[in-house]
């Protein structure tokens, strides 16, 4: 974070493959997931991951609203994500735009397809994203609270939805872009993967890349999702199984 | 696609249980494989390639020839004969649509309540955000659910205050046989209707609703750990708490009332 904004491109990446935070190249920054904060919610999760904060809620299936979008054979997903003035180091204007407006729907897209929206026909599944905190790979991050407070919410689906980001860094494939390498880095490749399936329903791609750094950059991509899922489902059982202590909250 | 088994071929018996442990109430997410041992999948579930993996958050339960999963979040999906608490979301004029929790709102014809009424005046016996005690009568494929108000026991709520559970916790709030919401009633001396979408009509002094609550949220969150009538008991005790300065002499008058399916109960008389 310390030195965005400069000039010049930071250095990236040390002579021993070590990068601006430390990491490895495969190395994933800390995530911590937090299944169920929100009581009014039908489902809601809490993302921290790296220096980012984002919030998911999951209204539904419920009625449809404005009901023209109403689909009489499955429901519709509708996804909005939306970051906080506050999230960033410049204030960000509130409200839609073009950047926003195309997260969401790639969001939506990635669970209607794992979304079983047959069996609530004339419903709408309304999920919304709030980045309070952000520092690259948010729409991964959005994508997996999401999915945790889907799961939360009781929607039936094929499974959960683990994101990651990959990139190319000074030369290198690496795993889980922060700003600074983000920002000055070759390669942005935000993806999400079913495990259960091994289809990826989210794959977008900023920058330059050769054949063989995409492929190697998948297999990367799609071994961290394996890591980011596992914490995915400890926070759902941490929330769900017997020993959970009483909450005090109403 | 799953051919490795014929519908009706039921191998599974006591024996099948022993010799693995069984599976049942394990939980599960979505997206998780359940071995199946040849059952077919039921609800919360869905097959791949001859494989059965859940589609919900929830507890596996074997059902033979079924293997299932029993939600343990989610909204209310109704069931024909359930009686749901629901409140008035919007007036036509001739029916009114109440939200039950459920994934839509159920329309409450006008002939299906205890009152003559005239087409266009529907507004003049419920409106929005009254609350009424309904049940669920017919289920259509469209996802309509139609409910109706005449019946014992249902009706509009008048005084008392709703509070809410988890759907799936509502056989702990009722107990084995009515039990759970009689020794509720009974120890707080508060009138009480359990609607199966989670919501609880409660009314009595302003104590008795308060140690109710205490106790649904105590239900709502630990219900699935062993023990629960002792804990509701200790929490209720057999006196009220001393903290509490009684306002009324003598206040446990409907207890008798302990089953909520007789006529709907007056607010109890301010002295």
């Amino acid at each position: 974070m310390g030195s965005v904004g400069a000039k010049e491109v930071p250095v990236l990446l040390s002579p021993e493959g070590i990068r601006v935070d430390g990491r490895r190249l495969d190395e994933l920054r800390p995530l911590r997931v937090v299944a169920g904060p929100l009581h009014r919610a039908d489902g809601s999760a809490f993302v921290e991951w790296g220096a980012n904060k984002v919030m998911a809620a999951v209204y539904g299936p419920r009625e449809v609203h404005p009901r023209h979008l109403q689909q009489n054979n499955k429901a519709i997903v509708q996804c909005k994500y939306n970051m906080a003035a506050f999230s960033v180091d410049e204030r960000k204007r509130p409200g839609l735009d073009r950047r926003s407006q195309e997260i969401s729907k790639v969001i939506a897209e990635a669970f209607e397809s794992v979304i079983f929206a047959e069996e609530y026909p004339r419903t709408s599944i309304d999920v919304y994203i709030e980045v309070l905190q952000a520092n690259a790979g948010t729409r991964c991050a959005g994508l997996v609270a999401a999915s945790v407070a889907l799961a939360d919410a009781g929607i039936p689906m094929a499974d959960l939805v683990p994101a990651v980001a990959v990139g190319k860094v000074a030369g290198e494939i690496v795993l889980d872009l922060n700003k600074a390498e983000d920002n000055f880095g070759e390669a942005d490749l935000p993806m999400a993967l079913v495990p259960q399936s091994g289809r990826l329903v989210l794959l977008q791609m900023e920058g330059h890349m050769t054949r063989e750094e995409l492929s190697r950059a998948l297999d990367m991509g799609v071994k961290g999702c394996h890591v980011i899922y596992d914490k995915m489902k400890a926070a759902l059982r941490d929330r769900y199984s017997a020993a959970r202590p009483t909450e005090v909250a109403a | 696609m799953d051919s490795g088994h014929l519908p009706g071929h039921r191998t599974r018996g006591r024996e099948g249980h022993s010799s693995h442990p069984s599976r049942d109430r394990t939980l599960v997410l979505p997206g998780e494989e359940i071995p199946s041992d040849g059952l077919r999948p039921g609800s919360g579930t869905y097959r791949v390639h001859g494989k059965v993996y859940a589609s919900v958050l929830g507890l596996v339960a074997e059902r033979p020839p079924f293997v299932q999963v029993l939600p343990l979040s989610g909204r209310y999906i109704p069931k024909a004969g359930d009686v749901v608490l629901g409140t008035v979301t919007d007036v036509q004029g001739t029916f009114w649509l109440l939200d039950i929790g459920a994934p839509r709102w159920a329309p409450l014809h006008m002939t299906g309540t205890p009152w003559r009424i005239e087409i266009g005046e529907t507004d003049r016996y419920l409106r929005v955000g009254d609350a009424v005690a309904v049940r669920v009568e017919n289920l259509e494929a469209t996802g309509r659910i139609g409910v109706t108000m005449v019946g014992d026991g249902l009706g509009r709520l008048e005084g008392g205050t709703i509070i809410t559970v988890s759907p799936a916790r509502i056989p702990r709030v009722i107990g084995r046989g009515g039990s759970m919401i009689q020794s509720i009633q009974s120890l707080t001396g508060a009138t009480m209707i359990v609607g199966q979408n989670g919501r609880v009509w409660v009314d009595g002094t302003p104590e008795a609703i308060g140690r109710v609550r205490q106790a649904l949220r105590i239900i709502d969150l630990d219900g699935h750990r062993p023990g629960l009538t002792e804990r509701i008991q200790d929490l209720l005790g057999s006196r009220p708490p001393d903290v509490t300065v009684p306002r009324l002499p003598a206040p446990p008058a409907e207890p008798e009332l302990a089953i909520p399916d007789d006529e709907l109960p007056e607010p109890p008389d301010e002295p």
